[in-house]
C-alpha cells in the first residue's frame, strides 16, 4: 500500500501542473484529454446510485417493455429483462474499474520491488527471475489470463490476480532496462563514493528516475486490464449476474444480436472502448512527454 | 588584392524554438583565400558549429538561415536550388564532422562509402574505378588500402577520422570545413591528423576552415582566425596579429587562461562569469558582464566590427574614433 | 611508509575478463583479459597534487577508482595512512569514504537529475549520520558559498539541469568536501567545461587544497593542464607507469620516448613555435593483446632487440625521477 501512497502523491503533484501541460504541445493535450475521459467515467460510476434514472440491478426488471429500441424514455433501449440500458451503462463501469485498479496495485507492489532488486543485485538469482519473467511474458496474455481465471474462479479479486500475473513481466522488463542503464551512470557511482548503502541508492537514486517509465506502463496496464476484464466476463469468468457490468452486457448483447437487437451490446461496448482509450491516450501523452525531454 | 575564394557577408542563422528565437550566428562576415587556413574559435554557444553547417546549408531545423550571402565562384550559395546545392556539397565544399564514431555508416564497408560518394557526383564512373580511387585516397591518408573491405567498427577512432578526411578530399573540393575534427581523439593522434590535413592541403591546394574550441590548435595551425562569442565575431585577424596584439578583452582573456607547456612559470588568469544564455542576452555588448574594461556605453549599445590595423578587425568600444 | 605519504599503491592490477560468445568459449580454451591496470606502484605525499597522465585507455581512471575501491582490484594493495584498505569490510569501507572522495569528469551525469542540489550536497551528511535538519542545511549553505555558488540559498533549491557545467562541477566539489575528506581523486574534472571557465575551476581546487589541507590525485589526458596544477606526475601507457617524477623534471627532461612524443604533440598557443611532433608508428594497441617485452616497443623509434623480449622495470635515475626503459637504465 506504500507504493499506492507514493503514486497518489505524484498524482497530486501533477494536478496543479495541468496548465503547464498545455504548454507541452500535443503530448500535453493527449494527457489532458485522456485524463478527462477517465475522470468523467469514474465520476459517473461513483455517482451512479444518484444519477441513474432506473434501478439497474435485478430489482429494476421490467421498468419498461423488454427489448425496446432506444427512444425518448429509454435513450439506450431496454434489454431482455426489461431493464433500462442507460442505467446499466451508467452503473456498469464499477467492476471494470475495480479490477483494473486492483491489478495495477498488485503489479506495483510485486513487480516494482522485484524489478528493482533483481536488476540491481544481478547474479544467479537475477538470471533465474529473468527466466521466469520471460517465460510468462512469452505466453499470449489473454489466454494466460483466461487459464488463471478459470483456475481461481469468479470474482473481482481473482480477475485482478489473473491480469496482474500476466502483466508483472512487462513492469519487470521496463524497470530492468531502466535500472541497468541507470546503474552505469556516474551519479550512481557518486552515491557509492559517498558511502551510500545499496538500499539507499535504490530508493533515492534509482527509483525516482525509473518512476516515469513505471507510470507509462501502469497506464497501458489500466487500458489492457479493462479490455481483459471485459473479455473474461464475456466468456463467463467474470462476476455474478446481479451486479450491473458492461462485460456481462456484452455477453448478453451478443446473444441477442442475431435477432436484430443491436443496442444492448453497442452502448456498453462504446463505453468500454472509451475507458480503455482514455488510459491509452494518457499513456501515449506521458510517453511522449517523458522521452523527448531527454532529447531536448 | 588577390581575389578571395569564399566571401561571406552578414550571415545570420536563427533557431526558432518553443522558448523563443535564438540567434546562433549574428551577422558574420569574412573571406577565405585559396589554400588558406582559417580558424573559427569559440566556446559552447558561440555559434561556430552552426556557422560551419550554414556554409553548406545543412543547419538542422528549427534552425534557418535568415540573412546573408555566401559567395563562391560568383554565385550566392544561399540562393541556389537544392539540386544545385547538392552539387556544391562534397564537390566544392566538403565537411568533416566532429564525431567519427557516428559519422560513418556502420553497416557499410569503408569502400562502399567512397563508391557511393564518387558515383553520386560522377555517375559515369563504375564501381571498380571508384574503388581504385578509394584505395589511392586511403593511401594518401596513411591507411593500408586493404582496409577498404573493413567495416567502421573495425577501425580505431583515429583511423575513422582519416577515412572521413579521405572522403572529404575524394572529389578534390576547393574548401574543407572541419568541425572539431580532433576533439574526440588523443593528443598524439590529434597531431597526426592535423599534420595530415596540412599535407593534404598542400598537395591539393585546398582551403581549410578549422572550427575548434582549442585556441592552441588554431594558433599553431591556422593562417588567420575568427574569434566568436555568443554568435558574433569579436575579433578577426591574421594569426601573428592575434598573438602579438590581441585586442578584444575576450581574446586577451582566452590567451591568458590557456596553459602553455613551453612557459616555465605560468600564472593563469580566469575570465569571470560564464558564457551567456542565448535566450537571455545582455543588452549592449554581449561580453560586458565578464569584461574588466566594460564602460557605461558597453551596457547600452552594441559595438560594430571595425578595422584597427590592416586586416585586423575588432568589435569593441575600446577601439575606434568614438572611444572614451 | 614515510610520514608524509598519505596513499600508497603497491603492485596494483585490474584485469577485466573479455566477454566471449558461446561458440568462442567452446573453441578457445583460454580466457582473455583487458589488462587495464598492470602492476602499478606509486605513493602520494600529503598536501601534494599527484597527476596520473596519459591517453585514453592507459588505465589512469581505473587506477583512481581502484584506490577508492569503487571497483575491486584483481591483485595488489592500497594503503591509506599506513592502513591497508584493500581488504576492508564493507562497514569499515563506509567509514573510509569520509576520508577519500572523488570528483567525476562529466558534470552532467554525476548528479541525480531528480535531486535538488542542496539535497545532493547534503546527502553524505545524512548517510553518515553527521547532521540532519537545520544543522545539515547550515553546512550545505556554507559549503556552497565556499565553492562560489552564491547566493547559496538560491542554488540549494535548483535541480542539476538548471545549472551550467561549471556550476555543476563546483557543486560536485561541494558534495565531496562536505564530509571533510583528506584525499580527493579528481578524474578529468575540467575536460568537459568550457575553456574560459577551466582556470576558475582549477584555481578553486588549488585554493581549497591550501585552505582545507587536501591531497589530490589528479587524472588527466591534458598535459598542459597537468603542468599547471601538478607537483609530481606519472605518465601511464597501456596500464603501466612509464615515467614518474617532479613536474619540472618531467617537462624539462623527459626521458621515456613515449613521454617525449606525448609532449611534442601538445599544441602550443604560439604561432612562431610550430614544431613537428615526434612521429610514432601505428596506434595504441588493444589492452587485450599487449605487446611482448616493453609494451611500447612496436611504436618506439629507438626500439632494440631487448625491448621486444624483456619488460623493463621502473627504476630511479635522478632523485625522484623514475623511468621504465631499457635504453635509459644503462646510464
Amino acid at each position: 500500500m506504500e507504493k499506492l501512497g507514493v503514486k497518489r502523491s505524484m498524482l497530486l503533484r501533477i494536478i496543479p501542473g495541468i496548465t503547464s501541460l498545455t504548454d507541452r504541445g500535443l503530448a500535453g493535450w493527449l494527457i489532458i484529454l485522456g485524463a478527462a475521459i477517465v475522470a468523467s467515467i469514474i465520476v459517473m460510476t461513483l455517482l451512479s446510485p444518484w444519477i441513474s434514472p432506473y434501478d439497474p440491478s435485478t430489482k429494476g426488471i421490467n421498468v419498461g417493455a423488454p427489448l425496446t429500441p432506444p427512444n425518448s424514455q429509454f435513450p439506450f433501449g431496454t434489454n431482455d429483462l426489461g431493464q433500462d440500458m442507460m442505467s446499466r451503462v451508467i452503473s456498469g463501469g464499477g467492476i471494470m474499474l475495480q479490477v483494473a485498479l486492483l491489478s495495477v496495485t498488485i503489479c506495483l507492489i510485486v513487480g516494482v520491488p522485484l524489478g528493482l532488486f533483481s536488476s540491481y543485485m544481478g547474479g544467479v538469482l537475477d538470471r533465474a527471475i529473468c527466466l521466469v519473467m520471460d517465460s510468462v511474458y512469452a505466453f499470449p496474455g489473454l489466454i494466460l489470463a483466461i487459464a488463471i481465471a478459470a483456475m481461481l474462479g469468479r470474482g473481482v479479486t481473482n480477475m485482478a490476480l489473473s491480469i496482474a500475473v500476466v502483466y508483472i513481466p512487462s513492469y519487470f522488463r521496463v524497470i530492468r532496462s531502466q535500472v541497468l542503464s541507470i546503474k552505469e551512470m556516474p551519479y550512481v557511482e557518486a552515491a557509492q563514493s559517498i558511502g551510500a548503502k545499496s538500499r539507499t541508492i535504490l530508493f533515492n537514486y534509482i527509483l525516482p528516475n525509473v518512476v516515469p517509465s513505471i507510470v507509462v506502463v501502469a497506464t497501458v496496464n489500466f487500458a489492457d486490464a479493462i479490455l481483459t476484464a471485459a473479455g473474461l466476463t464475456f466468456i463467463g469468468l467474470g462476476v455474478e449476474v446481479d451486479i450491473p457490468d458492461w462485460g456481462w452486457d456484452l455477453t448478453n448483447g451478443r446473444r441477442l444480436l442475431p435477432s436484430g437487437v443491436w443496442w444492448v451490446i453497442t452502448f456498453p461496448g462504446i463505453f468500454i472502448i472509451l475507458l480503455a482509450l482514455g488510459f491509452t491516450l494518457m499513456g501515449e501523452g506521458l510517453s511522449e512527454l517523458l522521452n523527448p525531454k531527454l532529447g531536448e | 588584392m588577390q581575389k578571395q575564394l569564399l566571401t561571406v557577408e552578414d550571415l545570420t542563422v536563427e533557431y526558432w524554438t518553443r522558448r523563443g528565437k535564438v540567434r546562433a550566428v549574428d551577422n558574420v562576415s569574412f573571406s577565405l583565400g585559396k589554400a588558406e587556413t582559417m580558424g573559427v574559435v569559440g566556446e559552447s554557444g558561440s555559434g561556430k558549429s552552426t556557422l560551419g553547417l550554414s556554409l553548406i546549408r545543412l543547419v538542422p531545423p528549427p534552425g534557418r538561415i535568415v540573412k546573408g550571402h555566401v559567395w563562391l565562384e560568383g554565385k550566392d550559395l544561399l540562393k541556389l536550388r537544392e539540386e544545385e546545392m547538392r552539387n556544391v556539397r562534397g564537390r566544392k565544399i566538403a565537411f568533416i564532422f566532429q564525431d567519427p564514431m557516428t559519422s560513418l555508416n556502420p553497416v557499410k564497408k569503408v569502400g562502399a562509402h567512397f563508391v557511393e560518394l564518387i558515383r553520386t557526383h560522377e555517375p559515369k564512373i563504375g564501381d571498380e574505378e571508384a574503388l581504385k580511387r578509394a584505395e589511392k585516397l586511403l593511401k594518401d591518408v596513411g591507411i593500408q588500402p586493404e582496409r577498404i573491405n573493413d567495416y567502421p567498427h573495425q577501425l580505431s577512432g583515429g583511423m575513422r577520422q582519416r577515412v572521413m578526411i579521405a572522403l572529404a578530399i575524394a572529389l578534390n573540393p576547393y574548401i574543407v570545413v572541419a568541425d572539431e575534427p580532433t576533439t574526440a581523439l588523443d593528443v598524439i593522434v590529434q597531431a597526426k591528423i592535423l599534420d595530415l590535413l596540412k599535407d593534404v592541403q598542400n598537395a591539393y591546394a585546398m582551403s581549410l576552415i578549422l572550427i575548434t574550441h582549442d585556441l592552441s590548435i588554431a594558433l599553431e595551425r591556422c593562417d588567420k582566425i575568427l574569434v566568436m562569442y555568443a554568435g558574433q565575431i569579436v575579433e578577426r585577424a591574421h594569426i601573428k596579429d592575434i598573438y602579438k596584439n590581441p585586442q578584444h578583452p575576450y581574446t586577451q582573456g582566452l590567451l591568458k587562461s590557456i596553459p602553455n607547456i613551453e612557459l616555465a612559470e605560468q600564472k593563469l588568469e580566469a575570465i569571470p562569469g560564464s558564457p551567456p544564455d542565448l535566450l537571455n542576452l545582455p543588452k549592449g555588448c554581449r561580453f560586458w558582464p565578464r569584461c574588466s574594461s566594460a564602460m557605461e556605453k558597453c551596457r547600452k549599445t552594441e559595438p560594430q566590427l571595425i578595422e584597427t590595423e590592416p586586416n585586423h578587425f575588432v568589435c569593441c568600444f575600446l577601439y575606434g574614433d568614438d572611444k572614451e | 611508509m614515510s610520514q608524509t605519504e598519505i596513499v600508497r599503491v603497491e603492485n596494483l592490477k585490474k584485469y577485466f575478463p573479455v566477454e566471449k560468445s558461446f561458440l568462442e568459449k567452446l573453441i578457445t580454451r583460454t580466457r582473455s583479459f583487458v589488462r587495464a591496470v598492470d602492476d602499478v606502484t606509486f605513493s602520494v605525499r600529503k598536501g601534494e597534487v599527484f597527476t596520473l597522465a596519459g591517453e585514453s585507455g592507459c588505465g589512469k581512471t581505473t587506477t583512481g577508482k581502484l584506490i577508492l575501491r569503487l571497483i575491486p582490484p584483481t591483485s595488489g594493495k592500497v594503503f591509506f595512512k599506513n592502513q591497508e584498505i584493500t581488504t576492508l569490510e564493507p562497514e569499515e569501507l563506509r567509514l573510509l569514504r569520509r576520508k577519500m572522495q572523488i570528483i567525476f569528469q562529466d558534470p552532467y551525469a554525476s548528479f541525480n537529475p531528480r535531486m535538488k542540489i542542496g539535497d545532493a550536497v547534503g546527502h553524505p551528511l545524512e548517510i553518515h549520520g553527521l547532521a540532519t535538519g537545520e544543522e545539515k542545511r547550515k553546512r550545505v549553505l556554507a559549503m556552497l558559498e565556499r565553492v562560489g555558488l552564491t547566493p547559496p540559498e538560491k542554488f540549494v533549491e535548483l535541480y542539476p539541469h538548471q545549472l551550467s557545467g561549471g556550476q555543476r562541477q563546483r557543486a560536485a566539489m561541494a558534495r565531496s568536501l562536505i564530509l571533510d575528506p583528506e584525499f580527493i581523486v579528481a578524474d578529468e574534472p575540467v575536460s568537459m567545461i568550457d575553456v574560459s571557465l577551466r582556470t576558475t575551476m582549477i584555481d578553486l581546487m588549488l585554493d581549497l587544497k591550501r585552505e582545507l589541507q587536501l591531497t589530490y590525485l589528479f587524472i588527466t589526458h591534458d598535459l598542459a593542464v597537468a603542468k599547471y596544477i601538478s607537483d609530481r606526475i606519472a605518465i601511464m601507457y597501456l596500464g603501466k607507469i612509464v615515467e614518474m617524477g617532479e613536474k619540472e623534471e618531467i617537462f624539462s627532461n623527459p626521458l621515456h620516448p613515449y613521454t617525449q612524443a606525448l609532449l611534442s604533440a601538445i599544441p602550443v598557443p604560439n604561432p612562431e613555435r610550430r614544431r613537428k611532433a615526434i612521429e610514432l608508428k601505428g596506434e595504441v594497441p588493444s589492452a587485450v593483446k599487449i605487446p611482448t617485452g616493453c609494451r611500447f616497443h612496436p611504436r618506439c623509434p629507438f626500439a632494440e632487440k631487448i625491448c621486444k623480449e624483456k619488460e623493463p622495470e621502473l627504476i630511479a635515475t635522478a632523485s625522484g625521477h623514475f623511468v621504465s626503459c631499457h635504453l635509459i637504465g644503462s646510464k
